[in-house]
């Protein structure tokens, strides 16, 4: 009885450790690789460095130049005799360069108003998941105006500082899944002169930027920049809405919007269209990056 | 009896032990893939590579993570992970396999084996029987496992849209490389 009890035991210890072997060998690397959450940044929660006027929180690697070719029609609801606002355009070229992952800088210049811009973008937080890892993207980006047309009024003193106009803004954004990506950015303009008392040096506003992903290639894009304080006389806030499409290494921005401006600017302070009117223009931006790594 | 039983026990715990020391792998072997088209070459590589190698059985598992990838192009990394192998939902790519003619290679002994390897690719989420030919290279008792192969893009279901056919090429060859080690555990 005991004998048979003990070959019984050792059967079964014996199967259970051939189960054993065979799970184990089934998955060699069971033990060897280790499960853990690693941190690891989120990517392409746009797949622009701009949603459609303004800043994404996305920026657009070392190393890498990004020519820029963005252009605002006329009115579309100027009708047939203009071709729906085709007949003319303003235009804005620049270029996008990134010193290191983390850091971008560009130099532009818009054929309204003749104006020159630059800026800086940094990214001290990027999200990622995994331990340690932050839920939202921070994004720091600085840039100054320079108006170069002649002088509205040469007769008086004009100073060269009065050509100038600076904005500061911090984005906190977020991918929320793989279709949807959501950002909000107070954007503070200041410029140095403006035409009446009535209006102020300064105007505050929030960007609010989102993105829908419809296809692996393409994607729904919202621009929203409510101006919260310092609205200009005439204005309103720009509003825009548009389709990306990514082919290699371009990106088409397709949209519509009451702004007419291309920089944050000129966009925040001078959208005079009135969109749910149908003061509306079409756009597209235009993106060709070139990597300008020589080695890896 | 109970003694007998005991040490039958011993033994078997014990060849389970000296088992487990047969097997070698590595954290840090080399993947890297190169595909050809008419407009671009596309080039990038992986140092994470997780591969363990029963020497006893031939079994062989590789593991490696698509976000692991490098390449030379930041865009092409983040199209790569996007829009192709779709690295968020896919994270993982693994082979599960054998090395068909073991008994040829001789472990304890210094040389350069031809492997013949066959076993499943997973990428993208879909499986694949693969074989390939592979070189088990002993040197000081050191074990360096590596294959290069080639793949159909179509087969694991990664599409190439035809805006981009001159750019992307279906056909992608896959060279790895794992210096392995003993696994002691």
């Amino acid at each position: 009885m005991r004998l048979t009890l003990t070959v019984l035991f050792t059967c079964l210890l014996l199967s259970n450790y051939i189960a054993k072997a065979q799970t184990d060998t089934t998955d060699l690397l069971k033990g060897v690789t280790n499960q853990s959450n690693e941190k690891q940044y989120v990517t392409a929660a746009f797949k622009s460095s701009r949603i459609i006027n303004g800043h994404s929180m996305e920026l657009i690697g070392k190393n890498v130049l990004d020519f820029r070719i963005l252009h605002r029609f006329g009115y579309v609801n100027d009708g047939i005799s203009n071709l729906f606002g085709l007949d003319e355009a303003r235009m804005r070229m620049g270029f996008d360069y990134g010193i290191t992952n983390n850091l971008t800088i560009g130099i532009g210049r818009s054929t309204l108003k003749k104006e020159l811009d630059g800026f800086f973008k940094w990214r001290p937080i990027r999200q990622a998941t995994g331990a340690g890892g932050s839920p939202v993207s921070v994004v720091w980006i600085s840039g100054m105006t320079l108006n170069t047309l002649k002088w509205a009024v040469p007769d008086r003193k004009n100073y060269f500082s009065s050509r100038l106009g600076y904005y500061h803004e911090i984005i906190i954004g977020r991918k929320f899944s793989e279709r949807f990506s959501l950002q909000l950015a107070p954007l503070l303009v200041h410029r140095n002169l403006i035409d009446t008392d009535i209006n102020s040096n300064n105007t505050f506003a929030l960007g609010i930027g989102s993105r829908l992903k419809v296809s692996k290639r393409m994607a729904l894009v919202l621009d929203y920049h409510p101006v919260l304080a310092g609205e200009q006389f005439g204005t309103y806030d720009p509003l825009s809405i548009g389709i990306d499409i990514e082919t290699g290494g371009h990106v088409f921005q397709l949209h519509f919007s009451n702004s007419e401006g291309m920089n944050e600017k000129e966009f925040v302070t001078n959208t005079t269209g009135e969109f749910w009117k149908g003061e509306i223009r079409f756009g597209f931006n235009l993106s060709r990056v070139f990597s300008l790594n020589r080695n890896r | 009896m109970k003694q007998k039983s005991l040490i039958l026990l011993l033994f078997i715990f014990c060849s389970g032990i000296l088992h487990a020391q047969e097997r070698v792998f590595t954290k840090n072997g080399n993947i890297s893939f190169y595909s050809e088209a008419p407009m671009e070459t596309i080039e990038a590589s992986n140092k994470n590579v997780t591969c363990v190698l029963d020497t006893k059985s031939g079994q062989v598992q590789f593991a490696v993570l698509m976000r692991g990838f490098e390449f030379r192009k930041a865009l092409m990394q983040e199209h790569f992970n996007e829009n192709y192998v779709e690295s968020t939902k896919f994270p993982k790519a693994e082979f599960k396999g054998q090395i068909v003619n073991n008994a040829d290679i001789n472990y304890s002994k210094d040389g350069s084996y031809t492997a013949t390897v066959t076993g499943k690719l997973t990428i993208h989420g879909e499986s694949r029987d693969i074989q390939s030919q592979g070189t088990v290279k002993v040197t000081g008792g050191k074990v360096t496992a590596s294959t290069i192969f080639n793949i159909l893009l179509a087969d694991y279901k990664i599409s190439i849209p035809a805006l981009v056919k001159d750019k992307v090429s279906n056909n992608v060859r896959i060279t790895v490389n794992c210096p392995l080690e003993p696994l002691k555990n």
